[in-house]
């Protein structure tokens, strides 16, 4: 199969106006026939739901979570990027699209990312409308802060907790379509299986999370937005549950995967402190506006931070990086945290730590003005280390936080299944080979809000709708596979848990297919995931019975997919003899230790098709064209 | 450390439940309360016992999906954290700790520690928003709103709606969960056009969940893990009246 991106013709800037013009309508009465399935309720999900709903349609919106404000989006910090240029300082559609291609290592698609930036405006607008309380001036009007990547001040934010105002934004406005009966919420149901019908997404298989129910639901179209799948690592910053078997169970059903192995190693995360810890914490990345990230000049200096006297200390991104300083995007941050401790300047017990230092801005600004700002972080902070970052430095280290990779889609965020459309973090449209700060707010929305309400249009007016029931015998087929995986699950009944499992799988990712890799290392990860699958089918012990509550049953089905996943990311990140952004491979640096991409070779997006578990996925190549920007070295010195 | 714990156990909401007490070996204090209960649990599964159901996700204190009563108290011990945020150093060596779920008619028990909080669902889809499609709306900042109102809804509207307010509550009143989204929406222009509506539909919706009157105990406010003042159960109480009365 050819991958067609569906790319408008035309100029950069006119794509979207002129496709949305092109793209087949729905009639307005007719839209009421339609009906359309939504996995995941989150800032994706939860916009597309409503969007669609006002515009007529009738939507089943499914999520393992009780309600639609409990989404992993809730957990974002930082805030969302938009062009508006309103602090005047040079800001523009043009450079937010430019920002975001550069920062994603051109390992991205022009014209997406530009109908991002384009979208962008309407989402502040939008967000502001339905009473999201964003930051504002003493005049009244919205403030803007400035986040990695970029030197201009276009992030807007709600204290540290922007992704909880805009979720709960998104979901009101859910609530609302609930409310006029055009949304039906199925709660605490987990998908389980996609259906085709000719080759078409025409349904999903759930697991009622509470009885145990299987249950088919037929639809016109499905929309997967159902996050990332960074948790393949067992630690990340991401919420305990998020997982990748929406996506997955999608893949195996011919949806191609995109880049799996970009992955965004977060620089600012609490450090970990012990064996038993369950979960990272994000210290958002709005803190390097205002702190100083330094290490002992000393190697194995273990004076208290405070007792290192200022020509002791060295400020190194503001050393290496003197025009971003400690604002570098994130995969540059991280891997100079890394190489310090590498080197014997990692501070903490563990020497996996970097100070993220706030003397400075307190001394300037005071206590206040820092508490106003970052309060609730740093009481997060101290919460978990019973440290106080007002007086202390904080010690951060990186941690795994955002998936770029995901299922492959078009222009029209269609996935190589007809009638299977992805959004959010689950797609692997925008970042490239990274993610820049506050961008992942912006394209979950846009996709939701701005994008599907009008692509999912084009295919239902191409398709007849309401020729599917769950009565089909492709419905009854992909259920008995369902029951039958869960069965299996279940009989195993060996001797380990899910989460031992689980851990040790995430220590082989984090180990070979991390921050830093290699052709030796994701050599050897390609023979351990395939030995430690085996063993989970053999060793893994899942209590109790499908029939009920079961917290273990789902863990273990979404570890089973996790085991598949991680060796698909370390056989991406082996074939690309590349390093691009968070994809370091160890082999291509330049002698600087920046990364060195290869375009002539590997200017493309790695899209998979599954060809059988345990058979080597198919590469098909999407060839990135640039015809607006330059290729070049990122640099930020 | 070892603590000893006495944990609510119900199979399904149909059961009756019981305590059963635990003790568990190897704590440390850097660990969270989940992480201890994680590393019971693991325990059970390998003794092919079923382990302790409780509801959790982001562990950072922001999703609301933890809520856990321990020794009496909604969140545990300490004071503006969710039970995800609090560690094992809050609690000495050879500690008893009883951990019950949130108890209230509105709020089922669906097994052990996870109960059903979809009527908070219900009240806001009662009228919990702005009605406006997406599309259409005018720039941001032709909406000015002065920095003290936009912080002050702010601080409304940071309720996570975990339900430590109603579980706390004598009554089982939801009154500070709505008061936090009638507060917050008043409090903004951008609200101003549905106020009374909203004010009267919330009510009412909570209402018909179960929910019990607020009789201005405060509990409520101690508990609240995003430290939610009642000062917006006083705002709420002048808003219903003024809607009432026209
Ligand atoms: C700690 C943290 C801080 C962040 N801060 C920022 C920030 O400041 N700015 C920024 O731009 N980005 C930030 N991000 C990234 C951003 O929050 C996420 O990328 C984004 O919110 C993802 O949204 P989503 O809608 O795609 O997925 P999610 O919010 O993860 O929602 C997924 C939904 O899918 C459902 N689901 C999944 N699988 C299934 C299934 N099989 N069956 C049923 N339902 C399913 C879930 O129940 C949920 O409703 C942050 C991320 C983290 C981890
Ligand atoms: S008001 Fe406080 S206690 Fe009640 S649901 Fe909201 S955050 Fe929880
Ligand atoms: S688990 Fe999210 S608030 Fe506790």
């Amino acid at each position: 199969m050819v991958l067609d991106a569906k790319i408008p013709g035309g100029p950069l800037a006119e794509k979207w106006t002129q496709h949305r013009f092109d793209l087949k309508l729905v009639n307005p009465a007719n839209k009421r026939k339609y009906n359309i399935i939504i996995v995941g309720t989150g800032l994706a999900g939860a916009s597309a739901a409503a969007s669609l709903a006002e515009l007529g349609y009738n939507v089943d919106a499914f999520s393992y979570h009780e309600s639609p404000r409990r989404a992993h989006s809730i957990a974002a910090q930082g805030g969302i990027n938009a062009a508006k240029n309103y602090p005047n300082d040079g800001d523009s559609i043009f450079r937010l699209f430019y920002d975001t291609i550069k920062g994603g290592d051109y390992r991205s698609r022009e014209a997406n990312v530009y109908r991002l930036a384009e979208v962008s405006n309407a989402i502040i607008d939008q967000c502001v409308a339905q009473g999201v309380p964003f930051a504002r001036e003493y005049g009244g009007l919205l403030d803007n802060r400035s986040f990695g990547g970029a030197q201009v001040s276009r992030t807007f934010y709600a204290r540290g907790q922007t992704g909880q105002q805009l979720l709960l934004g998104a979901y009101s406005a859910f609530a609302r379509q609930m409310k006029a009966g055009k949304v039906r919420f199925h709660p605490r149901h987990e998908m389980l299986d996609l259906v085709l019908v000719d080759g078409h997404a025409k349904g999903i298989i759930t697991r009622n999370l509470i009885n145990g129910e299987i249950r088919s639901y037929a639809a016109d179209a499905v929309i997967l937005a159902s996050g990332g799948y960074g948790n393949v690592f067992f630690l990340s910053t991401n919420a305990m549950a998020s997982n990748a078997t929406a996506i997955w169970r999608a893949y195996k059903k011919g949806a191609y995967f995109a880049n799996p192995c970009f992955t965004q190693i977060h620089p600012t995360c609490i450090p970990l402190s012990s064996e038993h810890q369950s979960k990272l914490t994000l210290m958002s990345e709005s803190l390097r506006n205002d702190g100083r990230v330094w290490v002992p000049k000393k190697k194995g200096d273990s004076r208290a931070p405070n007792d290192i006297p200022e020509e002791e200390r060295d400020y190194y991104l503001e050393r290496i990086y003197p025009s971003f300083g400690n604002l570098v995007p994130r995969d540059v941050a991280s891997r100079r945290a890394k190489e310090m401790c590498d080197t014997g300047h990692g501070v903490g017990p563990t020497g996996l730590a970097v100070y993220l230092d706030f003397e400075d801005v307190i001394g300037r600004k005071g206590k206040q003005w820092v508490s106003d700002k970052y309060g609730n972080l740093f009481d997060m902070y101290q919460q978990i280390t019973g440290e106080n970052p007002y007086e202390v430095p904080m010690r951060i280290y990186p941690a795994v936080h955002y998936t770029m990779g995901g299922l492959w889609v078009d222009y029209n965020l269609m996935s190589t299944v007809p009638g299977l459309f992805v959004l959010g973090e689950a797609n692997f449209s925008d970042h490239g080979a990274n993610r820049l700060g506050a961008s992942a707010l912006m394209q979950g929305l846009a996709d939701g809000y701005f994008i599907i309400p009008y692509t999912i249009g084009d295919y239902l007016a191409k398709h007849p709708h309401g020729k599917t029931d769950t009565n089909q015998e492709s419905f009854k087929t992909t259920t008995r596979e369902v029951e039958e995986k869960l069965n299996q699950l279940l009989a195993v009944d060996g001797s380990q848990t899910v989460d031992d499992i689980h851990k040790e799988l995430g220590r082989i990712l984090w180990e070979y297919v991390g921050m830093a890799r290699n052709r030796e290392g994701l050599e050897k990860a390609l023979k351990l995931i395939p030995q430690l699958r085996e063993t989970f089918w053999k060793e893994v012990k899942v209590p109790g019975t499908a029939k009920e509550l079961n917290p273990e049953l789902e863990k273990a089905g979404r570890v089973a997919d996790f085991l598949e996943l991680g060796e698909l990311m370390a056989r991406d990140a082996l074939h690309r003899e590349e390093s691009c952004g968070g994809h370091f491979r160890e082999e291509y640096q330049t002698e600087e230790n920046e990364a060195l991409r290869d375009d002539e070779k590997f200017a493309y997006v790695a899209a998979w098709e599954f060809q059988g578990t345990g058979e080597p996925a198919k590469l098909h190549k999407e060839v990135l064209i640039f015809e607006n920007v330059e290729l070049t070295t990122r640099s930020y010195k | 450390m070892q603590v000893f714990l006495k944990v609510w156990r119900q199979a399904d909401a149909k059961s009756e439940g019981q305590f059963v007490t635990y003790t568990v070996e190897n704590v440390t204090e850097d660990m969270s309360f989940f992480e201890m209960l994680d590393m019971l649990n693991n325990q059970l599964v390998l003794k092919g016992k079923e382990p302790i159901a409780f509801d959790h996700d982001c562990r950072e204190g922001i999703c609301g999906t933890c809520g856990l009563f321990i020794n009496g108290r909604a969140h545990g011990p300490l004071r503006g954290i969710t039970t995800c945020q609090l560690h094992m150093r809050s609690f000495d060596d050879g500690a008893n700790i009883v951990v019950e779920p949130w108890r209230a008619e509105a709020f089922p028990v669906i097994k052990d520690l996870i109960v059903d909080r979809t009527a908070f669902d219900r009240i806001i889809s009662a009228g919990g928003y702005i009605s406006v499609n997406t599309g259409g709306v005018p720039d941001a900042n032709t909406i000015p709103v002065p920095k003290p109102k936009a912080d002050e809804a702010f601080d409304a509207a940071t309720c996570i709606g975990c339900g430590a307010c109603v579980a706390t509550c004598k009554n089982s009143s939801a009154m500070l969960f709505v008061a936090a989204k009638v507060s917050h929406l008043a409090l903004l222009p951008q609200g101003q056009v549905e106020r009374k509506q909203r004010a009267l539909n919330l009510v009412a919706a909570m209402d018909m969940e179960g929910f019990g009157a607020c009789t201005n105990t405060g509990a409520c406010e101690i508990e609240c893990p995003k430290e939610i003042s009642i000062v917006h159960i006083a705002r709420l109480n002048r808003e219903f009246l003024k809607a009432s009365l026209l």
